[in-house]
């Protein structure tokens, strides 16, 4: 029935119910175990419940209790015992199958901020590291360790469609796996309360075969190149003279603050604003001028800039593949 | 003391004894009279009343949480106002309403079912009271002032802590929280004597109504969980105020160690409401199927089976934190085992309903529709005990739909005893009619507000957004859900035209309007300050079925001084008499230092000297011997 529902509403959407990776199959398959039965206990109750109400009420008399009675309940009760029982091997053993990661995957750490996602791909040497922001590309059919941080408040990891969900505790460090078997892009969304723009921090999950995922990466290394024309080579200077550079990076300039999301390859992103908006030239500029009309409360100031200014801004920035 | 038949006492004397009686027994007359009263009645209905204006803003803080929410990218309300909304609609409905209220409805009630004149330490009991209000307008003045507190209901560090929220926000939360710990560990204590020392000889403990165990286990609950929130609640503001570190990783606090110490609190304070719904679920059962609940010992041991477990299962909110598996599998079988004693309650109500002959009045509606609401949550609290569904629904609307269908679950109950008792409470009744409307109403705005909420959750839609994009597919169920809102807020109006129409011109209410089985139907609705003309002796469980012929009575008690009868512990025999303290203000003078010290801290660590100094005259004028009472007393003791 809730697969019915589901289909109605969300066909294309993103859904625990619709696993897309081993582990939220598996969830699932709890899940359906979990909705028969109580399915099925909620309505013996209520029919139990309505056909007492109902049975006897011209009778003028209430009876006292009968052997027939007490059995009927200790009965009920012992069968609620077993389910629980039931339910808690299943349980155990989702969680035992869960739990372990498979050797040979890979590893990525994502940073929890107020309010976007740092996404960090180790290298080896580590001048290969790659970091990059709200935008995790995994290799499908592949199993990836998330290894999981916040350096401000609690924030936590959730792809409904690849797995259930691991909370960025600052001082403590936690780790999850998952898997994904569909190519496709997958949103996570914040799922702990952290303050203002709880709402609006999302993260994007793209799944590529292994060669586009080696692409990407490789890319993602390199550092942005000094703009051809001269249009984007304004966009540059204005980027570096402006409060920009106050907060973020763009590797290959001397940017490199690391209070914002890293901008080496903005334009490869799909989304700005932790998922907020399509990553196009007009949400850009929209976000520039001022973030705090599409997400008051954020870190970002109000840039004012010239026309001409952010023009050639954004031309820079569309140049940061 | 002695058990005498009423036929011994002719009618003349009992006029004679009533004058007297309430003579001793009445608060002073006028706005003093209403400022000083201990009378656990007037403080009672004082409390309810209260408790319930909270709901009704918490219910509009919903509603308006409501409205944002009905369609995608909703500017009707910023993150800023929703975030304090929805943090003061949590701390309202649990801290205001629901804990105060049944806490309100023992207070009125226990006494009346012991068969008491007044609960135990009457001068506390108005101490708590103006505590409690204090509390409820210190949340609203902030609210009010753009100060609300914004961090959630459960004020998670390090997002309440000093560095992620300055200004007086947090500290305003930290400090209603206080104000209502300190009433509700004095509402509990006052129940615990009073059911344990004030009983009416022949109510034994296996005697006592089933509502009387589940206030007795709640308050002993209240006592265990209180201290941990306290405790918390002060280190937060040590780390907000005093530049302490308990919540600050980078100084060797943790930050779990909040979670801890808040579930600690926060998972019994579930049952602390829940118990207390059984109870009430327990009376109008008896009353609605004339017939004694089935199980009594089952039902006693089930009450006190869930106020044992409830404090080995808090870590089930923290499954998707770093706590470690195997530790989380014991708080998946403890949780799923407070299915159990659940069962036999429903189970063992059935049987009841079975045995009965039901009567469907609108206090039994309410009884079937909370038993439907209830195992629908409950079945949904048993799916999240387990560690790995719960990874996928945890902190989404699934369980918003999940602890929406317990706690409404348990208002069914609570409506019920509003429809049972409001008799008692006005001496009117409530017109059945509109009773009707306001159960069809509220039961299909709650599974319509609540049900889509399951899918929600699935659909990956967190709890605490302010909005959400258009793209993800969630606007359809949440315009449903707040359709049914509409129709909650409705039934609640029917309600308020149900009560405010039957104060105005309702039937006059009997005695014993429902032929009940416990002891507050024995004497006059409203009752009068002294509760009753003569303590009556229980002669069985169900204290007005049972009686004899004879309808014993306690008589020697003294009428012309305020004279109460204290009962041993397990078998209630009559042990000693005491001297109920006068009506005065001295509480509330305490009150309002405790008040001055709290709010003064938020502000300077001056507050506390100088308030405590205010607490301390008040508590010693509370305890100054006055000339009246001296000599009462006097009097008193050459009599005993």
């Amino acid at each position: 029935m809730t697969r019915f529902v589901l289909a109605l509403q969300w066909s294309g959407r993103h859904s625990a119910l619709d696993p897309a990776g081993p582990q939220a199959a598996r969830i699932d398959s709890l899940w359906q175990f979990l909705w028969i039965v109580s399915a099925v206990v909620l309505a013996a109750v209520v029919a139990a419940l309505l056909y007492a109400s109902l049975h006897r009420r011209r009778h003028a008399e209430p009876e006292q209790a009968g052997a027939g009675t007490r059995t009927v309940v200790i009965g009920a009760v012992g069968l609620t015992v077993v389910i629980l029982l039931v339910f808690l091997g299943l349980n155990f053993g989702t969680g035992r199958a869960l739990t372990i990661p498979p050797d040979g995957a890979v590893q990525v750490r994502i940073t929890g901020k107020q309010w976007w996602w740092e996404v960090t791909y180790p290298g080896n040497p580590p001048s290969y590291q790659v970091t990059t922001a709200n935008e995790l590309h995994v290799p499908v059919g592949e199993p990836v360790v998330v290894e999981l941080g916040s350096s401000d408040v609690i924030h936590s990891f959730w792809p409904p469609d690849l797995v259930g969900k691991r909370d960025l505790i600052p001082g403590e460090t936690a780790s999850i796996w998952f898997q994904a078997d569909r190519a496709g892009e997958y949103r996570a969304q914040c799922a702990e309360y952290c303050g203002h723009q709880h709402a609006k921090m999302a993260l994007l999950i793209v799944a590529e075969s292994r060669d586009s995922f080696d692409r990407w990466l490789a890319r993602q290394r390199d550092s942005a190149r000094t703009p051809a024309d001269s249009l984007a080579r304004r966009g540059q200077e204005v980027f570096l003279a402006s409060s920009c550079v106050m907060c973020h990076t763009i590797r290959g300039t001397p940017a490199g603050s690391r209070i914002g999301p890293d901008l080496t390859h903005l334009a490869s992103r799909r989304t700005i604003a932790a998922g907020t908006l399509p990553n196009t030239r007009g949400h850009l500029a929209g976000w520039i001028l001022d973030p705090q009309r599409i997400k008051p409360g954020s870190r970002m100031p109000a840039n004012p800039l010239a026309a001409g200014d952010l023009e050639a801004l954004l031309a820079y920035l569309e140049t940061l593949q | 003391m002695r058990a005498v038949s009423p036929s011994e006492v002719t009618r003349a004397d009992d006029q004679a004894v009533r004058e007297e009686l309430e003579r001793t027994w009445a608060d002073r007359p006028g706005f003093i009279g209403w400022l000083s009263t201990t009378d656990h009645k007037r403080i009672g209905l004082r409390y309810m009343i209260t408790a319930f204006t909270f709901f009704l803003l918490g219910g509009l803080n919903a509603g308006l949480m409501r409205l944002q929410l009905s369609r995608p990218e909703n500017d009707f309300l910023g993150p800023d106002a929703y975030n304090q909304i929805f943090t003061v609609h949590g701390t309202t409905m649990m801290f205001l309403f629901a804990v105060p209220m049944m806490h309100a409805i023992g207070l009125y009630f226990v006494p009346l079912m012991v068969g008491a004149r007044n609960v135990a330490y009457p001068r506390m009991n108005a101490f708590g009271y103006w505590v409690y209000l204090i509390g409820c307008l210190l949340l609203y003045a902030g609210l009010f002032t753009n100060t609300g507190p914004d961090a959630g209901w459960f004020s998670y560090v390090p997002l309440a802590g000093p560095e992620y929220s300055p200004g007086k926000r947090s500290d305003v939360w930290a400090q209603t929280i206080t104000f209502t710990e300190i009433a509700g560990l004095i509402a509990a204590v006052e129940i615990i004597v009073t059911v344990f020392k004030h009983r009416a000889p022949g109510m034994s403990l296996n005697r006592i109504p089933l509502f009387v165990w589940a206030m007795l286990v709640m308050s002993f609950m209240t006592i265990y969980a209180m201290p941990w929130i306290a405790s918390a609640s002060l280190f937060l503001a040590s780390d907000r105020l005093i530049g302490t570190h308990f919540f600050n990783p980078a100084e060797g606090g943790d930050a779990l160690l909040w979670q801890h110490l808040f579930w600690f609190f926060g998972h019994p304070e579930v049952y602390i409401i829940f118990i207390p719904a059984t109870g009430l679920v327990s009376q109008l059962v008896s009353a609605f199927t004339r017939r004694e609940v089935f199980g009594y010992t089952a039902m006693v041991l089930a009450n006190i089976s869930q106020g044992f477990l409830a404090f080995g299962l808090w870590v089930h909110h923290m499954f998707t934190t770093t706590v470690p598996q195997l530790g989380s599998s014991f708080f998946t079988a403890t949780s799923a085992m407070i299915a159990i004693p659940a069962g036999i309650q429903i189970f063992c109500w059935i049987a009841t309903i079975w045995l009965g002959v039901p009567r469907f009045r609108v206090a039994f509606l309410f009884v079937l529709g909370f038993v439907i609401v209830f195992v629908t949550g409950g079945l949904s609290g048993v799916m999240i005990a387990s560690v790995p569904f719960d990874t996928q629904v945890h902190d989404t609307y699934f369980i918003v739909a999940h602890f929406h269908y317990v706690l409404l679950g348990s208002l069914f109950p609570f409506f019920g005893a509003l429809y049972y008792w409001f008799p008692k409470l006005t001496g009117r009744m409530l017109s059945e009619r509109l009773g009707k409307w306001h159960f069809a109403l509220f039961f299909i705005g709650v599974n319509v507000t609540f049900f889509p909420m399951h899918f929600l959750g699935f659909a990956g839609m967190p709890r605490r957004v302010y909005t959400y994009i258009a793209e993800t597919g969630w606007g359809d169920l949440n315009l449903v859900a707040s359709a049914g809102a509409v129709v909650i807020v409705s039934s609640v109006g029917v309600l308020l035209v149900n009560v405010l129409r039957s104060l105005g011109s309702g039937a006059p209410a009997p005695d014993d309007p429902w032929e009940a089985e416990s002891l507050e139907w024995a004497t006059a609705s409203p009752p009068p300050s002294y509760a009753f003309v003569h303590i009556p002796v229980v002669e069985g469980r169900s204290a007005l079925w049972d009686r004899s012929a004879q309808r014993p009575v306690v008589t020697g008690l003294r009428t012309n001084v305020r004279d109460t009868l204290v009962t041993t512990l397990v078998d209630a025999i009559p042990d000693s008499r005491h001297y109920d303290p006068r009506p005065t203000t001295k509480p509330l003078l305490a009150a309002i230092g405790i008040g001055v010290t709290f709010i003064a801290l938020m502000f300077t660590p001056w507050g506390l000297p100088v308030g405590s100094v205010v607490v301390l005259i008040g508590m010693i004028a509370w305890a100054w011997p006055d000339r009246r009472s001296y000599a009462e007393q006097v009097a008193y003791e050459g009599h005993a």
